[in-house]
């Protein structure tokens, strides 16, 4: 991902305009001062982070991406629900069932938003914690150790939502 | 029926706050204290809108919000200091 | 009209409770745990959807809040990972080690020795 190269002016309208509305969330006023107030914020901001702002590219939000945004969403509270029966079994058990590691995979993804949110994602599963992101190898402290080969921990961990954010994000 | 919910409710979040609290004094490093005070932040930002609609005070969102942000910024502070300094 | 908002109500409470019982949970896992990761894992999670499900709860109760706890709840499933993620590197980094039980492994250790050799190789050139 090359940053040092100039954003165009669009890039600029378009970061403001989501910052700005943003700024709308966190206020919910409609008074004439905030929407100013909100504007000289949001324009500073975009000024100054429109580098890093790869997160929402218009394209993104083509309708066939629509339904995978969706399905992701799913997924993800399917598994979050499941993590925290995980956690609660885990936690209210006298013995405490664990048996932690720390393990390695390396992802496909190229985009460095896709990359965070899988991240995210992995945290929030069950029995899983992003420990670092190292280029393109994820190291992942599992509380219950199933396999520590890096395809098979691949598989197991990542595939459910990178097989999705693929779709989106392209490899 | 509502009372009885939202009581039940704030029970456990403050048994929740006091095995934070438990947590932090045993810690033995600094960083398990980080990890206590995080978890400590966010069960004290689902306390702060749970009051909120007790009190009816629209005010102790917007503090919910702030805290959020802050404690957030805090967490990855502390973060920092203990990969640099310890 | 008024059967969807009494629907709503009642669900909202019930995300409450829900949601306070796991955040009491994230808070027994912080406590009873044997070392910091797996503290991170049962304090992360189930804080997250604690505080997620505890305050849109409050959100279905009280809707004229809606949309302002929307955005909290946004940002909690944004940053709380990236906290612990931030807490396990930095903790790692730092020298804590992992509880492990026997057999166990930690990829993690290999990668950090290989950049710290990187680092005072350079240092030293």
């Amino acid at each position: 991902m090359n940053t040092s190269r100039k954003p165009s002016v669009s890039r600029y309208l378009y970061t403001f305009l989501i910052i700005w509305l943003l700024w709308y969330g966190f206020t919910t006023s409609l008074q004439p001062a905030e929407w100013i107030t909100g504007a000289v914020v949001a324009a500073l901001i975009s000024f100054v982070t429109v580098r890093y702002f790869e997160c929402c590219d218009p394209i993104l939000f083509a309708p066939k991406h629509i339904v995978w945004f969706v399905a992701y969403f799913f997924v993800f509270l399917l598994a979050l629900v499941k993590a925290n029966f995980d956690v609660a079994r885990r936690v209210l058990s006298p013995q405490l069932p664990i048996n932690p590691g720390v393990v390695k995979f390396k992802t496909r993804l190229k985009n460095r938003f896709a990359r965070m949110v899988l991240a995210n994602s992995i945290t929030l599963t069950p029995g899983t914690l992003t420990v670092d992101v190292v280029d393109d190898t994820y190291y992942i402290h599992w509380i219950d150790v199933k396999t520590t080969e890096p395809d098979a921990v691949y598989r197991e961990v990542a595939w459910p939502f990178e097989r999705i954010l693929l779709k989106i994000y392209g490899e | 029926m509502t009372a009885i919910v939202i009581n039940i409710a704030l029970f456990f979040i403050g048994l929740g706050l006091f095995l934070g609290l438990m947590r932090f004094v045993k810690g033995p490093t600094a960083a398990d204290r980080a990890v206590a005070t995080d978890t400590l932040s966010v069960i004290g930002i689902a306390g702060l809108v749970l009051l909120a609609y007790v009190f009816g005070r629209y005010i102790y969102v917007d503090l919910a919000l702030v805290y959020a942000v802050l404690g957030f910024i805090g967490i990855i502070v502390i973060a920092r200091f203990i990969e640099r300094a310890l | 009209m008024n059967w969807i908002f009494d629907i709503l109500y009642y669900a909202g409470l019930f995300l409450i409770l829900l949601g306070s019982v796991f955040l009491f949970l994230g808070a027994l896992g912080i406590y009873r745990m044997p070392d910091l990761y797996n503290r991170l894992q049962a304090g992360t999670k189930a804080s997250t959807l604690g505080a997620m499900s505890t305050i849109l709860g409050v959100g279905l109760v009280h809707p004229q809040w809606f949309v302002k706890l929307f955005i909290i709840v946004l940002f909690i499933a944004f940053s709380n990972p990236l906290s612990s993620h931030a807490l396990a590197r930095a903790s790692h980094r730092s020298g804590v080690k992992p509880f492990l039980k026997e057999g166990g492994e930690d990829a993690y250790a290999e990668e950090v020795a290989a950049e710290k050799a990187r680092e005072t190789e350079k240092s030293t050139l």
